[in-house]
Parts: structure tokens; C-alpha cells; sequence
């Protein structure tokens, strides 16, 4: 059964996290947390973004060695 | 004397529509700029920004290591937040295809097919069903005539206009009053005498109106926001396409396209050669779809074999491999070959010397 509230988009480059990303939030509701599983650095500015411009909380952004794990308060 | 508002009842205003305005929004100055004007007349305006694949925001930044410093935000979103508008990313990789395989204005001086394109977006935004549940009234685009010398043309204004089914609902506010008017304009929606008369490829008019708008900051990419204007990479593209004797494509596809040094030594196989690390670590994401092959003797790219290679093919790829590592000047270089199943072998090689690589290997 698939997660919705977990969306793995490793290995793409932005804008596709942004586009999954506001995919998935579609099939959520308000309060609702996703956690996002990216590797391209830029969604480090362009989910932020995106949250802001539709009314979106980021709850954390969290960097690994690789790996960078973004929560998002579906609004 | 000052300008005064009728005087209306709270029922009147509440009667009045709110016009609503999609704005095609790419990232650059232009459609940045044609958004605000329609802003500044009252009308509600959101953003659409579509992903063919091609769109040169970001990607490349996110993977080489030396761009890494560079800005790696998305310039439509950033756009879109300047202007305080929403911004919908809609992901028509699959849709595009045809547009860039079929193109029915053909191509531009790669494989650019511009003018298609436009058409394509412009429609699209027409028949998004969004815009008609949510009664919008017309699309704007940052286009100005003489700008581009496909697409943007007095005589391919009326093209775009009319073969993507907008017809007068698409408005052009930098150089509307180079244009007939438009239905927002006819009905009073917007004030033609607000609208703009730029023309031609000079950046100036723009540059004014960001400036006067308190624009500090934008995008302007040379040669536009898609890598099919690039002659390097629409040569890889052919390529590929003849290589495979079918103009099909997967965004992984033309994804490594834009990675690497793409050389083919033989018509069955070519090699995707990393030049650094980012790139080494882009395509390690893509082993288990590829042979692939590295140097373990010496530190050095990682390649990716795509195609059919027999023994003698493998053996010149390790090669060409080693000459691209720290051992290009030793008599011998270890190479680990990975192939699909997983198995690997190591080879021995002697690093092909520069005059070696033959200049038409490089695509």
C-alpha cells in the first residue's frame, strides 16, 4: 500500500520534486504532513518556495551526506 | 480634481467579476514583467510555468560540482514569489514529444522547435481544465514581436494566437499596442493605453520597466530557457536518435544528455565519460541501468556504456576510460567493468592517447 505521506524523489532533478511534490499534496488534506526524500540541492530553496507561494508549511529541512529529508505541513 | 470611483452599492461591486488572468511564466524578465503590468490593472493573475524535460532551469547547476555554488533556485518560483502570484508547475514531458518530433513549424537553428513550442504551451494553458473551473478569463504571455526570430514575429503572433485556440483571449501586455486588441482589451478588462509597444531583440524598453517596477534582480538566459536551442546538445540528441533508428525518448534520456562527455567510438555503443565529481555521482544513479566501467588503479570518471559492446569494444572503452583518469600518462591502468547482471571484470589497459581518440568519436 502506498504511503502518501511519504513521496521519494530521489535521483530527480528539480523541477520534478516541486511537480511530485505538489502532486502528492493534492491527495492530502489540511494538517497533513509529507515527508520528502530528495537528493538535488535545489529543492533546498525551490519546496520552501513553492510552500510559500501556495500556503504550505516546512516543518524541517534536514541535510545529509547526500540525502535531503524535507517535511511540509500540507495548508 | 482628483479621479473618483462611481459610486456604486456594496451589491453593485459585489456584481462586478474579479477578471482572472493566467500569465505563462518561464522565469525570464519578460513574462515577469508582463505579469506585473496585468497585476497593476486589478486583475487576479496566476502563474503557470510548464516542464518539457528540456528547461535549463536548475539541472545542470545540481549536478556539477563546480555550479554548485551557483543560485540552484528555480527561477520561475522565484519569479512567481516577487510577484506575489501562485505558480502551478505542470510536468508535460510526455505531451512534448510530439511537439519536438512532429513539429509542424519545423525547427529553429538546432532543435528548437519554437515556434511549435509556444503554440503548445499556449494551448495547453487554454485547455487546462483548472483555468475553466476556475473562470479564467485569458492567458498572457511575455512575448514581444521581433524578440525572437521564430517565435516572436509579427507574422507568428497571430499563429500562435490562432492555432492553440486562444484566439483573443491571449494577450501579449509588452507589445499589445503593436497587436489588434484583444478581447480583455475590447471589453475593458485591461486598458490598452496601459499596455506596451516594445519591439525588436534590444533588451532596453525591459530593462526600464523592471527598474521602474524595482526589479534589481532577474533571469535572463542567453539563448532562452531550453536546451534545445544548444547546438552541443541537440548534436547529442541526433545522436542518440539515430543510434537507436527511432525518435523516441525517456527523460532519463535526454537527462543524460546533459551530462558528461558523450563520445562513441562505434556505432552500437557510446560512452557517457564523467568530467568530475558531481557528475560521477549523478551516473553512479544510473548503474544498475548501464554497464558501466571505472579505474581502480588510479582515480578517475565513471562511464556508462550505452548500447552493445563485444570483448574488443569493452576492452577499447576501458581505454578510452583510463585516458580520461589520473593514470593518462602510466603504461597501464586498471579498469572494473560492471555489467548488467551485475558481474564485473577487470582489465588491464594501455590509456589511449589524446591523438587516439578520434575527433569524430566526440558527439
Amino acid at each position: 500500500m502506498v504511503d502518501l505521506n511519504t513521496l521519494d524523489v530521489r535521483r530527480l532533478l528539480c523541477p520534478m520534486p516541486v511537480i511530485k511534490t505538489q502532486d502528492r499534496v493534492k491527495l492530502l488534506t489540511v494538517g497533513d504532513q509529507l515527508t520528502i526524500l530528495c537528493t538535488d540541492p535545489g529543492v533546498l530553496y525551490d519546496i520552501p518556495s513553492w510552500c510559500r507561494i501556495n500556503g504550505h508549511k516546512v516543518i524541517s529541512c534536514e541535510e545529509g551526506n547526500s540525502e535531503i529529508t524535507i517535511i511540509v505541513e500540507v495548508g | 480634481m482628483y479621479n473618483q470611483r462611481p459610486t456604486l452599492t456594496e451589491s453593485q461591486w459585489f456584481m462586478i467579476k474579479q477578471r482572472k488572468a493566467v500569465a505563462l511564466i518561464s522565469g525570464g524578465l519578460d513574462s515577469m514583467l508582463a505579469a506585473r503590468v496585468i497585476l497593476d490593472q486589478g486583475i487576479h493573475v496566476e502563474g503557470i510555468n510548464f516542464y518539457t524535460g528540456f528547461c535549463v532551469e536548475g539541472h545542470t547547476h545540481a549536478i556539477r560540482k563546480k555550479d554548485r555554488q551557483k543560485q540552484k533556485r528555480n527561477n520561475a518560483l522565484w519569479v512567481a514569489e516577487q510577484l506575489g502570484i501562485k505558480l502551478h508547475i505542470i510536468d508535460v514531458i510526455e505531451d512534448y514529444k510530439d511537439v519536438l518530433i512532429n513539429p509542424k513549424h519545423g525547427y529553429g537553428q538546432n532543435l528548437n522547435p519554437c515556434l511549435d513550442c509556444k503554440i503548445f504551451m499556449v494551448n495547453k494553458a487554454q485547455g487546462w481544465a483548472w483555468m475553466a473551473e476556475n473562470n479564467f478569463d485569458f492567458i498572457i504571455t511575455g512575448e514581444v514581436i521581433g524578440q525572437r526570430p521564430m517565435s516572436q514575429r509579427k507574422d507568428t503572433m497571430p499563429v500562435i494566437a490562432r492555432e492553440s485556440g486562444a484566439e483573443d483571449r491571449l494577450l501579449r501586455p509588452l507589445c499589445a499596442k503593436n497587436l489588434p486588441a484583444t478581447l480583455p482589451e475590447r471589453e475593458g478588462w485591461v486598458d490598452r493605453g496601459k499596455l506596451f509597444d516594445f519591439s525588436g531583440r534590444g533588451r532596453k524598453p525591459q530593462m526600464a520597466l523592471a527598474a521602474k517596477f524595482g526589479f534589481e534582480e532577474y533571469s535572463q538566459p542567453a539563448g532562452g530557457c531550453c536546451f534545445l536551442t544548444d547546438k552541443s546538445y541537440s548534436d547529442k540528441l541526433v545522436d542518440l536518435w539515430r543510434s537507436r533508428g527511432s525518435r523516441e525518448y525517456a527523460l532519463d534520456d535526454i537527462m543524460l544528455l546533459k551530462v558528461g562527455r558523450h563520445i562513441r567510438p562505434g556505432k552500437n555503443f557510446k560512452l557517457i565519460v564523467s568530467r568530475e565529481e558531481g557528475e560521477n555521482n549523478y551516473l553512479e544513479g544510473y548503474r544498475k541501468d548501464f554497464t558501466s566501467l571505472h579505474t581502480i588503479s588510479h582515480n578517475g570518471p565513471l562511464a556508462l556504456l550505452d548500447g552493445d559492446a563485444n570483448d574488443e569494444e569493452i576492452r577499447l572503452a576501458a581505454a578510452i576510460v583510463a585516458r580520461y583518469s589520473q593514470g593518462k600518462n602510466s603504461d597501464k591502468v586498471s579498469v572494473r567493468v560492471q555489467y548488467l547482471n551485475g558481474n564485473t571484470r577487470d582489465l588491464d589497459v594501455v590509456p589511449l592517447a589524446a591523438s587516439e581518440v578520434a575527433d569524430d568519436w566526440h558527439i
